[in-house]
This record gives C-alpha cells, structure tokens and sequence, in this order.
C-alpha cells in the first residue's frame, strides 16, 4: 500500500479515533498534569483504559506495569501517554503480519468467517480490490446462501471491482457452493480464490458445525485448504470478542484477523487483549465502507491512535 | 445468553452465603467483583460506578438479619437495582396514532436495522393486525433495498417499489405518500448504517426526520456492543432525538451490559429484542426479565422470595441447628423438607428458579420431574412408623412391603426413597462440613458459578 494511502488512512484512523481519544486524553489530563504517579492516578489511568474496551484484565495488568517504573515520579501528560503507546505497541507489534498469498497455490484459498453484520462481504470485496490491483487473477464465492440479497451484494462487490462472482441459489447448500468454486478456481487457473460466508453466532453449535463442513469439502480439493481462514471482528464490540475468537478459532482454524469499523467511535481496545491472549495475526483493519478502506494493521498506529498521540513516535 | 453475568454474580454472592451478617467490609468486596463483572459484561464504566455506588448504599444500609442469607439479600438489592435501570415496565410501540405511524429505524452498520424493520412489520401484520408499508432509505449499501425487498417478500409485507437514483429524502416522501395514499397503517422506514461520528450521513437522518416526522425513531444496537454504548447512544439520541431501542443479537452469548448502558445514559426504554435471523425471532422487551438474564441467577431472587414468604424462619433456624448440632437426619426431617419444598412450587418450580437451569433445559425433559413424587414420598413417610422413621436401619423386606402397601406404591419407590434419604443424609453431613447452615443452604449445596446444584437425591436417582 502506497505512503500517500497510508497518510490517508492514517488521518482517517485517527478522525474516527479523535472524539475517543479526546476523551482519553482529557481523563489522563485532569488527573496527571503535574503530578506524582500515585494510586489515585493509576486508577484514573485504569479507568482511560477501560472505557476504550481493553477489559479489567488487560487494563489492571498495563496498569500495574506502568505504576512498577514510574510510581511516585512527576510525570507529564504526554510522556505518559507515550509510554503507555510504546506498551501496547509492544503487545500488539508481534500480531501485525500482512496477509501474504503464496503464489505457489492454485489457488490460494481465503475463507472469511465472522458473527452477523461483522463486515465479512465487505472485507471480501475490499480484499478482491485490494489483490487485483496487485495483479492477482482473484474469484469470489458468494457463500452467504442464507440471508436476504446477501448474493446481491457480493455480485455487487463483483461489478464494482471487476472481480467475477461464483454463485448459486438462495438457500443452496454453502458447503456444495464453496466445491463449486474451488473447482471453477483450479480450472480458471485463478490466484486467489476469496469465499463469504454466512454469519454465523459462535454460541450456535449448528452453523458452527455447518462451517466445519465447509472448510472439509473445501479440502477435498486441496487438503492445504483454505490457506487462510479470516475472522471479522466489529470494533464496536466489547468482552464478547473473546468467545468469538475462542469459538472460532476452535470450531473453524481461524489464521487470522481482520478488525473492522476502526472509523467509527468505538476503540477496538479489545484488540489488546485479544492479542496477548490468542496471539493470532492481524491483517488488515476496515476504516469506511469502500473498496479502498482496507488498510494493513500498524501496531505504533493502532496504539497511538488508541492513546490519543498524533503523528509519529517523538 | 447473559448466563455469563448471572453465574458470575451468584459466584460472588455465593461466598458471603451462610455468614450471619452482612458488614461494610463485606459489601464492599462484593460490590468491586460486581464492578469487574459487570465490565466483562460490557456495562459502560461510568454507569458501573453510579450503579455500584447505589448498591452498596442500599446493602449496607439493610438489616440483614431478617434473610435467609446475607449473600442473597445482596443479589436481591442487585437485582432490584437493575430493574430499577432498566426501567419497570415495558413500553409498547407508539403506532395506535391517525395513520400512519411512521417508524424510523436507526443505527451503526451492520447492528440489523433492516432485519429488525422486517421482524417489526411481521409483529405489527400479525400481533396488531396492521397495515404496514416497508421502504429502505438505504443508498449506501449494495443490495440493501433488495435485502428488504426479499425479506418483504417472505413475510408477505408491502415494500415500496425501488426506483433507482432517488436521495433518501425522496424515498422517505415517496413511502409517506403511498402509505397515506393506499391506506396504511403503519410506514417502517428503514435506514443505512452511519457512524455517530459521521455529520453528513447524521444530518441527512435528521432530514429525513424532518420529512416524515417519525413517531418512533429506534436506534438498534447490537448485543456484543461495547463501552462505546454510550457514545452512540448518546450521539443518535443528541442528533436524531431516540423514542426507543432495539437490541438484537441476544440469541448470542454475549452479556449484553449495552442495554443497560444505553438506558442510563438516554433514559430511553428497550422495546425489543432480536433473537435470531430469522423474521420471526422478535421478543418485547420485558425489563424484569432481562435484569434476571443479566444477573444470571436464573430467579434466585424470587426462590429467596418465595422461600422467604412460605418458610416459618424458626422453623429454618431450628432445622439449620439439627443439622449442624450432628443430631442424625431422620425420616420425620425429610418429611418437613418436603413440606416445604411443595410450598415453594414443587421441584419443577424450584428447578425453574434456580441458575444455570437454561443449558440443563433438555436434560431435565429427560429427567421427567415429576411434582406428585413429592406427595408420594409424604405419604410414604407417613406409613413409617415413629420407630422406623428414626432408624432406617429398620427398614427390612417386610416392613418396605406394608409401607408401600400403606403408602400405595410400589416397594421399588419405597427403595428409592430410601436411597435418597441415604444420599441427603450424607449431603447433609458434607453441608456441616461445609459450615453452611440454613435450609436452602441444605438444598443447594453447590450453589456456586451457575452450577446445577445437586438434586439428583430428589429426582428418582437420574444422572445429569
Ligand atoms: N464504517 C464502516 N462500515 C463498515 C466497515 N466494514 C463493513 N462496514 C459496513 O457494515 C455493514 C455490514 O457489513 P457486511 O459486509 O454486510 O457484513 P457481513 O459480516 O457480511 O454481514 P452478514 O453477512 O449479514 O453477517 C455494511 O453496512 C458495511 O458497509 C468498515 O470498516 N467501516
Ligand atoms: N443471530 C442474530 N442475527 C441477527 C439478528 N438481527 C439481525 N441479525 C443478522 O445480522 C446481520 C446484519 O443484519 P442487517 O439487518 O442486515 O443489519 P443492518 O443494520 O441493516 O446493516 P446495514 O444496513 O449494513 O447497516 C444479518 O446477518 C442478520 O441476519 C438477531 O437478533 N440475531
Ligand atoms: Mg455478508
Ligand atoms: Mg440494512
């Protein structure tokens, strides 16, 4: 992804963060502008945390670090901050990992799977952009053959990038879909080969085991299939996040993650924990409802963004 | 679904149970593992405080003495306070006004806004018997209007007819037109999602606001919804002005601390819950009921209730003391257990009450809870003589023959009876052990995490 789109995202990242990490900042503000790190701060500073979604675990814990070296010393706002950025950016920095599609598939499988209203089409349509533009040979399998119009839009998605869009009836069987597609992919000679499916709440044992079927037939094709198995995670959503990975991760082999609705108010510092507890890589993070708001996932970016910090590290 | 919280909750309350009074100390530590409960539950912090701070006022503050354990008191207390949050009474849709009422759907993207609008027209068609008209604002999302079109379809509801190019504005005077044209009742317009941050697409929402003016303007909201609860709600509320909330997605497991949230922070009232995709999946919203979900406790507080009403509490006290003098559990305390379990609703309506009984739902079908037994075991007591029902050891080959002959049942019933006495006397020794006085604490002796407390002493020896 071209710098001048990193700017762009950045920007956009950080707009949709501001009004949050105002927020943040004001609670640091009022309490720690200049002051000792006292007991009275730390919980202030617990409190940021856990307003932005991190959880009680994973804010006590960043909490507790903090407090170890800098307890009792006058401290500003911004180094705290900084600090506190330069923490998180070290727990989410060995989670940050591009997607990366080996060549040497054919074709390189990606099966994207994720609760209801998570951003799965439109992640599929932003990766199918995404991975043309690179000069990829990509199809897409409308693998939503349950909800209303859900084949619509991706054959929308499909006009709209110029990607081809394998579908059948409403209400035909996923898994049958998901063969068909992998066999057009192997005969069309396709690079990558990017399947919707339904969304699906973890807690249901029965979508859960119709995904296990799926990802089954898919390998009845190529047993190294699907390469990647992609779960969507809405930003907007709290302590719940961590059933979903846990079930999915279980239920369905999920590689990796994609975070969506990053422009909205809600902070994804679920993220935080999620990455110190599951250690899966994330991917690629939503930032709008276009084609080309996908952009990688940036530790730094994310965790600065998170702390209200702009521009790069000082 | 909010099982989580509940069982979390009863976890807590579960070790200040059997302690005699209720201190300070002791509500404060339980309130700050209400705190972290009620975070994992995605309750926005600043509505945790003021709620923690409430509680614990109200605790501290109670006499205690009076109940049957400290530990429930407390979940009451909870309990009532989250009623209270969550406001008491359910407030039904506002469409009895000269049609047509015009219902606004709102929301973030993807929180099922247009899943919502059809299950709502489905509700009003065939619970209200009214005329709706469907029409989607939505511009913004491939295939929304198709979405709402095919779902139109399968409910056999009216959508307004697509025309490509139209603005929002448009469609919405268009939908106002036909449905004041051909007679409907009630207009749902259904709406694309926008960010709360995004002024464009807000202003535009209060455009169309201004166009149809909308009797009800419901902002759906997902169940997973984290602490940005507040800011959304807030924001919708500030910009459009919300008569309601939708909250959909509680057929999942997640804790659903939003709705309180949004609540406190708009004061406006959860109408419905969505339970499922499918059309059909709409429940009213019924503010005990979801406070008892939250809390998880299955209904502990109206078994403590209950119990507190039917239960002469010397009789308790007395019982209580039997057992943990080490005085041996004989057949004539069994025979006022059961007394007492009947007065409380029998075993099925005990079981109803208790926590964690959702997942055991099926398997308690199975195990045919069968409420007579009760007054069968009663009689079967009462054919004992004084003797026999000191010393079970009297209990031969014969004498289970008279009894049974006595009772009217068979002696196979006589030998479970037997064997269940067994098994509750030595529950009853583990129960000393434990230091749990009290009768219920003799009758949920693992009243612990949502865990199904062992009754299967009770229940003709089936295994869960
Ligand atoms: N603002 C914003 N909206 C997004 C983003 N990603 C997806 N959306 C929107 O979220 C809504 C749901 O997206 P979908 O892609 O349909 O979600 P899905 O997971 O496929 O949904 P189901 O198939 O119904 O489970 C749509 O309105 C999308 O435009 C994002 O990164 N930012
Ligand atoms: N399990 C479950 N799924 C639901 C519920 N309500 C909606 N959904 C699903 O959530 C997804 C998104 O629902 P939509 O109605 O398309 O959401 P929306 O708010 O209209 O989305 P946008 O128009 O893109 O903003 C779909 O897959 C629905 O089937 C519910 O109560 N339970
Ligand atoms: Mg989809
Ligand atoms: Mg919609």
């Amino acid at each position: 992804m071209t710098e001048e789109k990193k700017t762009g995202w950045l920007s956009r990242l950080r707009a949709g963060l501001k009004k949050s990490s105002n927020k943040l900042s004001e609670n640091i503000v009022s309490v720690l502008t200049k002051k000792k790190l006292d007991d009275e701060a730390l919980e202030q500073l617990e409190e940021a945390l856990l307003m932005a979604d991190l959880g009680p675990a994973a804010a006590a814990r960043l909490v507790a670090d903090f407090g170890k070296t800098r307890f009792g010393k006058d401290v500003s706002e911004t180094e705290i901050k900084e600090a506190l950025a330069e923490q998180i950016t070290v727990i989410l920095q060995p989670v940050a990992h591009p997607l990366v599609i080996d060549r040497d598939k054919n074709p390189f499988v990606v099966l994207m799977v994720g609760v209801n209203g998570a951003g799965k089409t439109t992640t599929i349509g932003k990766l199918a952009q995404h991975y043309k533009q690179q000069g990829l040979q990509v199809l897409m399998a409308a693998g939503d053959t349950f909800r209303a119009a859900a084949v619509g839009q991706l054959k929308i998605w499909g006009e709209r990038t110029g990607v081809p869009v394998v579908s059948g009836d409403e209400g035909c069987d996923a898994a049958a879909l998901a063969y068909q597609a992998m066999e057009r992919a192997r005969k069309d000679a396709v690079d990558l080969l990017l399947i919707d499916t339904a969304g699906r709440l973890h807690n249901k044992n029965d979508l859960m085991q119709e995904l296990a079927k799926i990802i089954r037939v898919i390998k009845k094709q190529d047993e190294s299939a699907p390469h990647a198995i992609l779960l969507v995670l809405d930003a907007t959503t709290g302590q719940n996040a961590h059933a979903q990975v846990e079930s999915f991760r279980e239920m369905a082999q999920v590689t990796g993650l994609v975070v969506t609705k990053l422009d909205g108010s809600a902070k994804g510092g679920v993220l935080v924990a999620l990455a110190d507890k599951f250690k899966l890589p994330v991917h690629a993070i939503g930032v709008g409802e276009t084609a080309d708001d996908l952009q990688a996932f940036r530790a730094e970016d994310f965790a600065r963004s998170l702390m209200g910090l702009e521009g790069d590290a000082a | 679904m909010f099982e989580g919280l509940s069982s979390k909750l009863t976890g807590i309350f579960d070790r200040l149970t059997g302690r005699g009074a209720l201190n300070e100390a002791d509500v404060t530590e339980a309130m700050r593992e209400v705190r972290v409960a009620l975070l994992e539950a995605d309750v926005a912090l600043p509505v945790i405080k003021d709620f923690v701070a409430r509680v614990k006022e109200a605790a501290v503050g109670q006499d205690v003495m009076r109940s049957i354990t400290p530990g429930q008191q407390v979940v009451k207390i909870v309990h009532d306070h989250l009623v209270d949050l969550l406001g008491r009474t359910a407030e039904p849709l506002n469409v009895g006004v000269t049609p047509p009422a015009v219902i606004m759907m709102l929301g973030l993207q993807g929180s099922g806004k247009t899943t919502s609008s059809a299950k709502l027209a489905k509700y009003l068609t065939e619970q209200e018997r009214k005329k709706v008209l469907l029409a989607s604002l939505d511009v913004q999302r491939p295939a929304a209007q198709e979405q709402l079109a095919v779902l139109g379809q399968q409910i056999n509801v009216v959508s307004l007819q697509i025309i490509a190019g139209q603005t929002p504005v448009q469609i919405a005077g268009r939908a106002l037109d036909t449905a004041r044209k051909e007679g409907f009742d009630v207009l749902i317009l259904d709406t694309a999602g926008r960010l709360s941050i995004d002024e464009e697409l807000m202003a535009e929402a209060a455009s169309v606001r201004d166009a149809t003016g909308p009797h009800e303007r419901l902002l759906v909201v997902d169940a997973m919804t984290g602490q940005d609860a507040v800011e959304t709600a807030r924001r919708f509320d500030a910009q459009i002005g919300i008569t309601g909330i939708v909250m959909t997605r509680i057929d999942g497991d997640a804790r659903g601390g939003a709705a309180l949230s949004m609540r406190a922070v708009t004061g406006k009232p959860i109408k419905f819950l969505g339970v499922g995709e499918k059309t059909a999946a709409l429940e009213v919203y019924h503010p005990d009921r979801l406070a008892n979900r939250i809390l998880g406790m299955g209904d502990v507080v109206s078994l403590v209730e209950k119990a507190a009403a039917a239960i002469d509490a010397n009789e308790a006290r007395d019982m209580a003391e039997k057992f943990m003098s080490g005085k041996a559990f004989d057949f004539d305390d069994l025979a006022k257990h059961l007394q007492q379990m009947q007065k409380l609703g029998g075993l099925s309506g005990m079981m109803g009450m208790l926590p964690g009984i959702g997942k055991l739902k099926d398997k308690l079908k199975d195990a045919n809870v069968d409420d007579k037994l009760l007054k069968r075991q009663e009689a079967i007591i009462r054919s004992m003589t004084p003797a026999e029902r000191k010393d079970v050891d009297l209990l031969g080959a014969a004498r289970k023959r008279r009894i049974a002959k006595g009772s009217g049942v068979e002696v196979s019933e006589v030998n479970k009876l037997i064997k269940q006495f067994l098994e509750m006397q030595r529950v009853m020794k583990q129960v000393k052990k434990m230091g749990k006085g009290g009768l219920l604490g003799g009758l949920m002796p693992k009243l612990k995490g949502g865990e199904m407390p062992d009754l299967s002493h009770l229940m003709g020896g089936k295994e869960f």
